[in-house]
């Protein structure tokens, strides 16, 4: 059984290296779209972080601001 | 009705959305990849190796909706001004391309025991190789012209020459006398695949679907972050 996984009559190497490509692919996009976000969303923690407090007060006003500092939990 | 695709609006809910996307990827690529690589039967003609349709033929058809979702969007954004079409557009576009990507190269990993080549320039393989070029040229107009209105319009005209390119793409096993077998699978008639295949084709189908959506919302969140740092620039 394991043996007719592995090596599939002899196709074994096309079929697992096809979903070793995608698997891989995803992994590759995933942590690239992820590097993104995370240095974009340390660039707008900083940013914030420098204003004075009536420009701090007025942009944490806006609901997306909020949404953006509150939303630290990462995925 | 377009008022309620505005970023503030949906930040709070796409901002929240991606772990429980990640989840139920994972949940149904596990499933898949069980039914694809364990469960699903071998073809008579081919053997094992028509197991790569399970990453190959889902990966094709989110590429060519993403495309024709990109060129809808673009369209209607231009027509409309409305520049959170094109935020939307340009945050699918690198799971479009990813997935094109990886349609070419299962694809050619299946020609090799199949055809006896990893590469023939037959009308539906160099189509989507065009299809290719075409994500690539929309991806780098985003990132030489930023969010600008010169980024709507170059990225709008991509988009329209690319999408000749689809239906080239869908009838060319057809038109033409190809390499590349014609299309199993028939919204309109009877598919000519069996239901024990049909079914993990249809959960690897649902579990890239989601992983685009994964990154789409990832994608699009960083768009917002972006616009939102611009904005803070101009306290």
């Amino acid at each position: 059984m394991t043996n007719e996984i592995l090596f599939m009559n002899g196709y074994g190497v096309y079929v697992w290296s096809s979903f070793a490509f995608t698997l891989l692919s995803f992994v590759f996009l995933y942590i690239v779209i992820k590097t993104q976000h995370i240095k974009e969303k340390n660039k707008f923690i900083a940013k914030f972080g420098k204003l004075n407090s009536e420009r701090a007060a007025f942009a944490k006003s806006q609901s997306i601001n909020k949404e953006i500092l509150s939303n630290t939990q990462s995925i | 009705m377009f008022k309620y695709f505005e970023p503030n609006r949906i930040f709070s809910i796409t901002s929240k959305a991606p772990r429980y996307v990640l989840f139920l990827f994972i949940l149904i690529l596990s499933i898949g990849l069980t039914e694809a690589l364990v469960f699903s039967p071998e073809d008579y003609k081919q053997s094992h190796a028509v197991r790569i349709m399970y990453v190959h033929v889902p990966a094709a058809w989110i590429t060519l909706g993403i495309f024709s979702t990109i060129t809808f969007l673009s369209v209607v954004g231009y027509i409309f001004k409305l520049r959170n079409f094109f935020l939307i557009a340009k945050s699918l576009a690198p799971s479009g391309f990813v997935f094109n990507i990886i349609a070419l190269v299962t694809g050619s990993i299946w020609g090799k025991p199949t055809w006896g080549t990893w590469w023939a320039w037959d009308a539906r393989i160099t189509s989507m190789l065009i299809l290719v070029l075409f994500y690539l040229m929309y991806l780098i107009a985003w990132r030489i012209y930023e969010n600008n209105d010169k980024a709507f319009k170059i990225t709008t005209i991509i988009t329209i020459f690319g999408i000749i390119n689809l239906p080239i793409i869908k009838y060319s096993v057809d038109w033409w006398n190809t390499l590349h077998q014609p299309a199993s699978i028939n919204i309109l008639s009877k598919s000519t695949i069996h239901t024990s295949m049909l079914f993990p084709l249809m959960i690897m189908t649902a579990a890239f679907a989601l992983f685009s959506l994964l990154i789409f919302l990832m994608k699009y969140n960083t768009e917002l972050i972006k616009i939102k740092n611009k904005g803070l620039d101009r306290l």
